[in-house]
C-alpha cells in the first residue's frame, strides 16, 4: 500500500491480505477458486496465476467465502511470545462451500472438555486490540460458536 | 543392480549447549570423528556437503578442518537439512561423481525458545490474535487431527515422552539422561495442548558427520564395519486440503516411506529399528501409521503395549529421540543415521537392539520436506 494512502486512511486495516471489504463496511474473508479443480486458496498480498493443485494457470477467480464453518482441530496455547496474552485456542476451521483458516476461538473456555471438534462456528469481525507503530487500527475476524 | 552406496565412517557430537563454541568448531568435531571412525583424513575427500540452518558453514568448517579446495554444497531444509545434506552426497556418489565425500550436519540453537510464529514485518504480529504458529501448536494441531479422527488421548501421547526420556538414559550422547515418569510428563508446564514441555523437544547444539563412499572405495577400505545405503529419499508437501493452513506432515511422509520401501526392496515389517521425528509427541504417533509400522488408527494402541520400546516389536528412537536427546535442526537427520548405524554394527552398548539388520531414518522439516533413509547391514 502507497504511503500517502496510508497516512489518509480512516477506518481500520485488514489484518491479512483475505480479510476484505473493511473499508466498504462489509468484512468478510475472501480466496481465489481454481476453475479447473475447484480448490480455493486464502487471498495473498499478490495473486496467485497457478493453481498449485491442479497446477492449472489463469485459472483463478475471486470468491467470497462463508462466515459459517466447523472445527476442524484446535491447541489450547499456553505458553507463546513475550507480550501475547495467554492461554488463547488456536482453531482451524473448515469453511462451510470451501476454504480452511486459522484463527483464535473466542467466547468458550479454554478446557479441552469444552471444545468439540467437529462443532459448528462463525466467524465474526472486530478491531484488533492492537495498533501498529504507526498508530494505525486493524479489522480482525475470530471465530465463535454458532449460535 | 548397480552397486551399493556405504557409510564407512560415522559419528556425532554429545547433543549439548556449546555457546563457546563456534558453529564450525562443533562441525569439526562431528567430522573428525567420522574420519577417524574410517581411518581417512580430510585429504582423502572428493566433495564436502554440509547441511546447517545459518548460513553456508561449509567452506568455514573447511578452515579448520583443512582447505583441500573440493566442492562444497551447503544445504538448507529445516528439520530435514543434515538429512538432505547426506542425500546430497549419497547422489553424488551414486552418480559416479565421486568415490568418498563427507556430509556433515550442524546446527547451534542456543536457548532459541519457541520457534516458528512472529508476525510479518507489516501490520500488527498475528501470533496469538489469529491463532498460533509456534511449533508446540503446529504439532499439537496436526495430533489433534488423530485424537479426532481415532479417540487417541492426551495420556498416549504422553507416553510417547515416557518412552523416549527413558531409552536416553542409556546415550551418553543425549542431552538428558532422566527418566520422565508419566505424572510428570502430563502435570509438567502445558505449552500448546496437548504438548506439555516434557513433550517438545530440546533445542540444544550439536553436529554429526557421515563419509559415505562407492562400492569399489568401501572395499578398498573394508566391509566390516561399513552399513549399506538401501534407501534415500526425499519428499516435499504435495497439495493437501488443509496443508497452508494445518502443515500436512503425513502425506509428504506416506510418500517417502513408499518409495524408499520400494527402493530398498523390502517392507515396514522388515525394519529392526527406527529413528523418527519426534519433535514433539504428537508427531510420534501420527508417524508410526505413516511409515506403516501399524495399521491406520492403531497409534494409540501400539504407544499402549509397549510395541516401539527397546525390547519391543518395532522399537523406536531408542537414542532418545528428538525429545530427549535434543534436536539440533541442521545435524538431527545424520545423528538419525549415526544411531541406526550403532545397532547395525552391533556397536550401540547397553541399548542394543539385539540382531538388527535393517533401521530406517525419518525427518520432518516444516515447510514441508521429508527425508527417509533406510540402512542395512553389511553380511560379511
Amino acid at each position: 500500500m502507497p504511503e500517502v494512502e496510508k497516512a489518509e486512511q480512516q477506518g481500520p486495516l485488514p489484518v491479512v491480505p483475505y480479510l476484505v471489504g473493511v473499508d466498504e463496511g462489509d468484512p468478510h474473508l475472501a480466496g481465489q477458486k481454481c476453475r479447473a479443480c475447484g480448490t480455493i486458496f486464502l487471498l495473498e498480498r499478490a495473486d496467485r496465476f497457478v493453481c498449485s493443485n491442479c497446477t492449472a494457470r489463469d485459472q483463478l477467480e475471486p470468491v467470497r467465502l462463508s462466515d459459517r464453518g466447523t472445527l476442524h482441530v484446535y491447541s489450547i496455547v499456553h505458553r507463546s511470545f513475550p507480550g501475547v496474552k495467554t492461554p488463547y485456542v488456536s482453531a482451524v476451521v473448515d469453511l462451510e462451500g470451501g476454504g480452511v483458516v486459522k484463527g483464535n476461538l473466542i467466547n468458550v473456555e479454554p478446557d479441552p472438555e469444552k471444545i468439540e471438534m467437529g462443532m459448528p462456528v462463525e466467524v465474526v469481525y472486530d478491531i484488533a486490540p492492537q495498533k501498529d507503530r504507526d498508530g494505525n487500527e486493524y479489522m480482525t475476524y475470530y471465530f465463535q460458536p454458532a449460535s | 543392480m548397480s552397486d551399493g552406496i556405504y557409510v564407512v565412517g560415522i559419528d556425532m557430537t554429545k547433543f549439548g549447549r556449546y555457546p563457546e563454541k563456534t558453529v564450525p568448531q562443533i562441525a569439526t568435531e562431528a567430522a573428525l570423528g567420522a574420519l577417524d571412525d574410517c581411518g581417512l583424513t580430510i585429504k582423502d575427500m572428493e566433495a564436502y556437503y554440509s547441511g546447517c540452518n545459518r548460513g553456508a558453514v561449509g567452506q568455514q568448517t573447511l578452515k579448520l578442518l583443512g582447505q583441500t579446495g573440493v566442492a562444497v554444497v551447503n544445504c538448507q531444509n529445516a528439520c530435514a537439512t543434515g538429512a538432505t545434506a547426506f542425500r546430497e552426497g549419497w547422489m553424488a556418489v551414486k552418480a559416479g561423481v565421486y568415490d568418498v565425500v563427507l556430509a556433515v550436519g550442524v546446527e547451534q540453537m542456543g536457548k532459541a525458545g519457541l520457534l516458528g510464529g512472529g508476525g510479518g514485518a507489516d501490520g500488527i504480529p498475528t501470533e496469538g490474535l489469529l491463532g498460533s504458529s509456534t511449533m508446540p501448536a503446529i504439532f499439537a494441531e496436526a495430533g489433534q487431527e488423530h485424537a479426532r479422527k481415532y479417540g487417541t488421548t492426551f495420556e498416549q501421547f504422553a507416553k510417547v515422552s515416557v518412552k523416549n526420556h527413558k531409552h536416553s538414559t542409556k546415550n551418553s550422547k543425549s542431552m538428558y539422561q532422566i527418566e520422565t515418569p508419566l505424572e510428570d510428563v502430563m502435570t509438567s508446564e502445558m505449552i500448546a495442548y496437548p504438548n506439555t514441555k516434557l513433550m517438545c523437544s530440546v533445542n540444544v547444539d550439536g553436529a554429526a558427520a557421515a563419509v559415505i563412499v562407492s562400492e569399489k572405495k568401501a572395499r578398498e577400505i573394508g566391509m566390516s564395519r561399513a552399513v549399506r545405503v538401501g534407501a534415500s529419499v526425499l519428499t516435499s508437501d504435495r497439495f493437501t486440503e488443509r496443508d497452508l493452513v494445518l502443515p500436512d506432515i503425513n502425506t509428504c511422509t506416506i510418500e517417502a516411506a513408499e518409495q524408499a520401501y520400494e527402493m530398498a526392496g523390502v517392507g515396514p515389517d522388515d525394519i529392526d529399528l527406527i529413528e523418527l521425528h519426534d519433535c514433539f509427541a504428537t508427531a510420534e504417533l501420527l508417524h508410526y501409521e505413516n511409515l506403516g509400522i501399524c495399521a491406520e488408527g492403531e497409534a494409540g494402541r501400539l504407544i499402549d503395549e509397549g510395541e516401539t520400546e527397546w525390547g519391543g516389536r518395532i522399537p523406536v528412537n531408542v537414542s532418545g529421540g528428538l525429545l530427549s536427546k535434543g534436536h539440533p535442526l541442521g545435524a538431527t537427520g545424520i545423528a538419525n543415521i549415526y544411531e541406526v548405524t550403532q545397532h547395525l554394527r552391533e556397536e550401540a552398548g547397553d541399548r542394543q537392539v539385539e540382531g538388527a539388520k535393517l533401521g530406517l531414518t525419518h525427518v520432518i522439516g516444516l515447510g514441508q520436506a521429508c527425508a527417509i533413509h533406510i540402512i542395512e547391514k553389511v553380511s560379511a
